[in-house]
């Protein structure tokens, strides 16, 4: 769409940029405060510099955290992202039972994050939960609180139940706005199941996939509360990603000026990445519209 | 293909070959589908077992829960919904989520909007970085926002009230009702607000009257989403509180008592959680797939 230059529209910002600025920009700009200080009590304070950023960037703590955040993201998109799209090829389109397999697919994503780790939780206990139960009377020695390749499989599947149903109803979404000529003209031409997909169905989804794999990306580099409640990080440290490493430096230990740096890191880096999918995003939009 | 008789041989041998064809696909598809139903069935059988055992749980007395696995509740009893239903810090804790997620509802989409038709009508300076910046927020984890939250709401004197709550969602929740209702905004052809202009109607009068209107299952999917992510963020909004304002995601920690936890209230409570958004994702239920596409497909 061709808009209109207009330096009036930013009156109709303004309201958002108000309200937007109160609970981004000024806790944001404690946090930078912060981070270049050592605060011992509300009126001694001394200015450090780039001290904590380059403790925080040298901290074990901090770099496993990021190591196992990066693992995590993107074994969880590995799996997620074909998952998705399978299941949305798969969802019925039309009838009553397209309404029921929508509702029931999007049930997940309507669940609060700490009662997700509940769920599990009461799921895949050895002994009150069904998953755990049946994999011990398999014979299978299963052990979240002991063993950290249980407690990965285990993050990982409750992550692919919470969020695939994300990648499932974009895709589906997507799916339903290919006009029906499109197949048509596929049966004439005798195309075969896979180049449909892979010429019609695909060239359609990556629009929706782009926005898919942000979301996921971004969610998943911010969980917090599914691994806190359901494995509190363990075994060791197993499962400790960055968010709760942050919460458990800032809240537990007060350690202002080193949090805050860990903070403004942890920051950085999904704003680098997020500025690679919204550069990509605007780049499509721009093709949409020259196709157009 | 026209429905006359055929004329010619070849149109005869032609019709022939299609009728053919048309009964070869319909027979290969008909196994084919029994595979996708059962697929389908297999990863809602995957969706459904946790939910399905949660509900198994709030049922059972603890003692039956801790006396053995049992498929179904074999003493059916609804003592851990009437608990929570009847205690007031149990049943408050639901209360207070769902004030301080209406507030925040509010809150978003008065102001959002007016600034995603701004961004879907008009260039300005600075549109793409604004954008940008607002998408930033979006991404921003809670917690790196956790502490600086805690003291500024605590200066203002706004601590342990919904109020806070809701303004704090207000850092994801608007951004991303922004995003979505450009999407949707952009789908409306420009023509019209030109045709409203020259009609004569002022831009306030136009914009409530006629395009709020156009829009309206835009809006709708949005209000959900709103009420997605304010329903089932807990970190900020656990941080903010202590017991003016608790929610009920905060409230089910006290489960862990001095004999263990409690199983049947924590699932009771747990399942409860999940009820609201079945209900409001009932009336989206056309829409969502779209607004999950943040209005662009």
């Amino acid at each position: 769409m061709n808009k209109v230059y207009n330096n009036r529209a930013w009156w109709l910002i303004l309201p958002m940029l108000l309200l937007v600025a109160f609970s981004a920009i000024i806790p944001l700009m404690t946090v930078v405060n912060y981070s270049v200080q050592d605060v011992f009590d509300a009126h001694t304070r001394f200015f450090t510099g780039t001290e904590w950023f380059v403790k925080m960037l040298n901290d074990p703590m901090l770099q496993g955290a990021l190591l196992r955040q990066f693992a995590f993201s993107l074994t969880i998109l590995a799996i997620e992202v074909p998952l998705g799209i399978g299941i949305a090829l798969l969802m019925p389109k039309r009838g009553w039972q397209a309404s029921v397999v929508l509702i029931l697919v999007t049930m997940p994503l309507l669940i609060p994050w700490n009662v997700v780790g509940s769920i599990w939780q009461l799921f895949t206990r050895g002994d009150i939960g069904l998953m755990g139960w049946s994999l011990r009377e398999l014979g299978y020695g299963y052990n979240i609180t002991a063993s950290p390749v249980d407690a990965w499989a285990t993050i990982i599947l409750m992550d692919v139940w919470h969020w695939t149903p994300l990648i499932a109803l974009l895709c589906y979404s997507g799916l339903r706005s290919i006009p029906d000529a499109y197949y048509q003209a596929a049966r004439i031409d005798r195309a075969s199941k896979w180049s449909v997909f892979r010429y019609i169905q695909l060239p359609k989804l990556t629009n929706v996939l782009v926005i898919g794999v942000l979301l996921r990306f971004m969610h998943s580099f911010m969980i917090y509360a599914e691994p806190f409640v359901l494995t509190g990080g363990g075994p060791g440290s197993s499962t400790t990603f960055l968010s709760q490493s942050l919460t458990t430096m800032a809240i537990g230990q007060q350690d202002l000026g080193p949090s805050a740096a860990f903070s403004l890191i942890y920051f950085l880096i999904i704003l680098l990445v997020t500025w690679v999918f919204y550069t990509a995003i605007m780049n499509m939009q721009k093709d949409d519209n020259k196709g157009a | 293909m026209s429905h006359t008789s055929p004329t010619t041989p070849d149109a005869v041998r032609q019709r022939a070959a299609e009728a053919d064809n048309r009964r070869r696909r319909r027979a290969r598809p008909a196994s084919r589908q029994w595979r996708r139903r059962g697929l389908m069935t297999a990863y809602l059988v995957f969706v459904l077992l946790p939910i399905y055992w949660l509900l198994n749980m709030s049922f059972q007395s603890n003692a039956e829960i801790l006396g053995g696995l049992t498929l179904w509740p074999e003493n059916f009893t609804v003592e851990h919904y009437a608990k929570i239903l009847t205690e007031s810090s149990w049943y408050m804790g639901y209360v207070n989520s769902i004030i301080y997620v209406l507030m925040n509802m509010v809150i978003s989409i008065a102001v959002a909007l007016p600034a995603a038709y701004a961004f879907s009508r008009y260039q300005f300076i600075g549109d793409k970085h604004l954008f940008f910046w607002l998408l930033t927020n979006l991404m921003a984890p809670p917690a790196v926002f956790l502490l600086p939250y805690f003291q500024l709401y605590y200066t203002v004197g706004l601590f342990d009230t919904h109020v806070a709550v809701a303004l704090a969602h207000c850092l994801f929740n608007i951004p991303l009702a922004v995003w979505i209702l450009e999407g949707f905004m952009s789908g409306v052809p420009k023509e019209i607000d030109e045709t409203a202009f020259i009609d004569g109607y002022s831009f306030p009068r136009f914009f409530i009257k006629i395009f709020i209107p156009m829009i309206s299952s835009g809006i709708g999917v949005t209000l959900f989403f709103l009420f997605m992510f304010s329903w089932v963020e807990l970190l900020l909004a656990s941080t903010l509180t202590s017991t003016g304002a608790q929610p009920i995601a905060s409230v089910m920690t006290q489960t862990k008592g001095a004999s263990g936890i409690d199983w049947g209230t924590l699932a009771a409570a747990g399942a409860l959680t999940i009820l609201p958004g079945i209900i409001v994702v009932y009336f989206v239920r056309n829409h969502i797939a779209k607004g999950f596409a943040l209005g662009r497909t």
